[in-house]
């Protein structure tokens, strides 16, 4: 009996040792080591791809944000900014721990593809995409419908892009034409030439557009 | 390019790197198994171990080692989360402790190589905690699996010893020789793609309509690689791999589906090595793709045909999915995911199809083999290999052997053993939470309030549940709220279970297959490097699987799918 505790005590005490100094390897080490390297020779992209517009940091190249305006419907939820390409649809919403911090917890609706639920969100924001772009509700592509795995989705595709771009364009009181080339700029294919899906990055798309309507 | 086309050009591009890799990582990766030398580095390690890497160790002390280091680990885990509260905010990023069932679901579910996650990262879990616990979790939690698996090898290709090698050897060269190295060129193309590695915390950045977004910074690439490479799963992010700053684009996103298969894939041709004829490596890795390849096709076929009102209504699969991935992409990273233990995600499986559903819950069904988690999936693939050599010798009358090795009774009664464990965690588990009052009003996808109201898809969200936590997966159906005391001690002891037990019949096979004499090869032997082998293991794997989950999966997602 006496003799198994204490081989027991021994072999859990080389395992406390092992896994120390596997943690410090590991654990402390490895991430040192990486984030050196990174920050030295990504240092941006390292530190989440910022972009800087008119002097001050406008937010991430690969998070998508929001373009609402102040005001707000009869259930209290915001009313997008005509003068701004909109994201697809996010499913994030705040943090609920920890609630000192002001976080959007990245996340999916994971609802069934069969829920009522889902079917009522897809036909209604098939309506107010088309109310709000002024076109006819089969024209609106797949992505403006479904909510993004992340709920910060930067991209939208560019059909739902060149949907929004006579809507955007009135708004800023900016030639159709212009706007919609802009748009084309801003298609990025698919990576390497079959990766994925083509693209167009809503941030980087606004910054452009701003420029384009302070230039007038 | 049709969107279809470019799946199928994605599925080849991958197919054509793994292939690559194949020969000189599972020649390297035999080499590190195989060698009697040591680093210099390594040596330092064992001498503050205080363990001497060249005793030969029988299975019950290399299995002891295994539990003893297991144990620790949870325990260590469990009291980092519950510590979080004071630990400095530099470490803490200010967030409190991490309550008990839920730090012991989070220290169960990253020891076993599952990680599940009850909890959402960016939220509830600091720098300490991320980088000192779970990230290494990620590495050593992979490398005893690894062990475990060499150590199965060996009980084949020794003869007439009971000795597997020394455990603490095979955890530290898993990890120092293969796991870092690869993990740090890994991390450094996913950060020159856009994944972020730094130690910002919650900071604050600008919004282009004005104001301010809190956003997290941490150590992401150098877990994120690892959460690949060692089929762990576990996001820093809640969106996991579907978050920007984890998978910023569609190559990461191809990159991190080679990292999950690619030292599954490769261990076979280590095995293969190590057994002396690469061939009987060639059979396993044969079964292996084309079960990948099976669910891969039938995955794409479905997600692209979007059944299902919802998807019919939006024209596509795009819910729970990121618009630079697409569906294509998204169905490889699916399978590959379901089908090696990874459990990261890059889009949500729950908003997929009833069909694509149904696959990532057979492919996790299967037991994670094909190719399955580092190690694991290897034995598992032997284990089946066993049983699939047993059924040959009963249609033909003979004593069944493998790889010089007879199967008897006492190999198939262990081989048994090991098939039957996750069945049982998994419909049990199931069973009790859909009998129990309480535990079904966590499931989202609800019409009503009882589970009778639930559906089909309530149903499969705790099967799938059971089945992710009981393979080690730890992919979810995320519409089940699984943060409560019912799911966090339940789904944490199906982890456990499932990931230690099996183990322990694994060491118990391969001690019996070591202390054998070799039988000799003759024109009667089965011979196991041929194709027709390849063709009976599928087989035989199919209809285990199919027949011990046929009745749970008509409850679920085949009624779903019919309805």
């Amino acid at each position: 009996m006496n003799i198994s505790v204490r081989s027991t005590a021994r072999l859990l005490g080389a395992g406390l040792r092992a896994l120390l100094v596997l943690t410090v390897v590991c654990g402390v080490i490895y991430p040192l080591v990486v984030t050196g390297i990174a920050q030295a020779a990504f240092h941006d992209k390292a530190n989440g791809s910022e972009i800087t517009a008119e002097g001050r940091s406008v937010g991430s190249e690969r998070l998508g944000q929001t373009y609402d305006l102040e005001t707000k419907d009869q259930d209290g939820n915001p009313l997008p900014d005509p003068k701004f390409f909109q994201p697809r649809p996010s499913a994030a919403g705040p943090n609920t721990e920890n609630t000192r911090h002001k976080l959007l917890v990245s996340g999916a609706s994971n609802l069934a593809a069969d829920s009522k639920v889902l079917l009522d969100n897809v036909e209604r924001r098939r309506t107010d995409v088309a109310a709000f772009n002024g076109v006819s509700p089969s024209s609106v592509p797949v992505d403006a419908l479904t909510a993004s795995a992340s709920g910060v989705d930067p991209d939208i595709s560019p059909a739902y892009a060149r949907l929004q771009a006579k809507r955007v364009a009135k708004a800023n009181g900016l030639a159709a034409a212009k706007v919609e080339k802009l748009v084309e700029d801003h298609v990025d294919g698919r990576v390497l030439g079959f990766m994925g899906e083509e693209r167009v990055n809503v941030l980087g798309l606004n910054v452009a557009l701003k420029k384009l309507a302070a230039k007038g | 390019m049709s969107p279809v086309l470019s799946g199928i050009l994605q599925l080849v591009a991958l197919m054509g790197a793994l292939t690559l890799a194949y020969r000189p990582l599972g020649d390297y990766m035999a080499r590190v198994y195989g060698s009697d030398k040591h680093l210099r580095s390594e040596k330092l390690i064992y001498r503050l171990i205080g363990a001497d890497p060249s005793a030969e160790m029988r299975w019950p002390a290399y299995l002891r080692g295994v539990l003893a280091f297991s144990a620790v680990s949870l325990l260590f885990l469990y009291l980092l989360q519950r510590l979080q509260g004071v630990l400095p905010e530099s470490l803490s990023l200010g967030f409190t402790a991490i309550s008990p069932d839920q730090a012991f679901n989070t220290a169960a579910s990253f020891v076993a190589n599952t990680n599940w996650q009850s909890y959402s990262g960016e939220q509830a879990m600091g720098h300490a905690v991320q980088t000192l616990g779970l990230a290494v979790q990620n590495f050593v939690s992979a490398a005893v699996g690894m062990a475990v698996a060499i150590a199965l090898v060996r009980g084949f290709a020794r003869s007439r010893t009971g000795d597997l090698g020394n455990f603490w050897a095979d955890l530290v060269r898993g990890t120092v020789r293969i796991l870092i190295p690869l993990s740090v060129v890994g991390a450094l193309i996913l950060v020159a793609c856009g994944a972020i590695q730094n130690f910002a915390g919650i900071h604050e950045i600008g919004r282009l309509t004005g104001g301010t977004q809190q956003v997290n910074g941490g150590a992401v690439a150098s877990q994120e690689v690892i959460k690949e490479l060692g089929t762990n799963g576990g996001g820093y992010f809640n969106a996991n791999s579907a978050h920007p700053f984890e998978n910023p684009d569609a190559f990461t996103n191809l990159f991190e589906a080679f990292l999950i298969l690619v030292i599954p894939f490769s261990l076979t041709r280590t095995f293969g090595r190590l057994v002396g004829n690469v061939k009987q490596g060639y059979a396993i890795l044969a079964t292996m793709g084309l079960i990948w390849l099976g669910f891969t096709a039938l995955m794409m076929w479905t997600e692209y045909a979007h059944h299902g009102a919802a998807l019919q209504a939006a024209g596509g699969a795009m819910e729970g999915k990121e618009q630079r991935f697409g569906v294509g992409a998204s169905a490889i990273f699916a399978t590959t995911t379901t089908l090696t233990s990874t459990g990261a995600v890059d889009s949500f499986h729950s908003s997929f199809t009833g069909l694509g559903g149904g696959i990532t819950l057979l492919g996790m069904m299967l037991g994670e083999i094909a190719p399955g988690g580092v190690g694991s999936g290897l034995y598992g693939m032997l284990v089946m290999a066993i049983i699939a050599v047993f059924i040959a010798g009963l249609m033909v009358g003979r004593t069944p052997e493998y790889l010089g090795k007879k199967i008897g009774t006492r190999e198939i009664k262990l081989a048994a053993c090991y098939i039957l464990i996750t069945p049982t965690l998994v419909l049990g588990f199931t069973a009790l939470s859909m009998a129990l009052s309480s535990p079904p009003e966590s499931i989202l996808n609800t019409a009503g309030n009882s589970v009778h109201d639930s559906g089909a898809h309530g149903f499969s969200e705790v099967l799938y549940a059971f089945t992710s936590g009981a393979n080690n997966n730890g992919s979810a159906f995320a519409g089940l709220n699984a943060n409560t005391p019912w799911y966090n001690t339940t789904i944490g002891l199906a982890m456990l279970l499932g990931r230690f037990l099996p183990m322990v019949f694994v060491l118990a096979l391969a001690g019996s297959l070591a202390e054998q004499k070799p039988v000799p090869e003759t024109a009667g032997t089965l011979r196991t490097e041929k194709p027709l082998f390849a063709g009976l293991l599928v087989g035989a794997i199919l209809i285990i699987t199919g027949l011990t989950y046929f009745p749970a999966l008509a409850l679920g997602p085949m009624a779903e799918g019919l309805s």
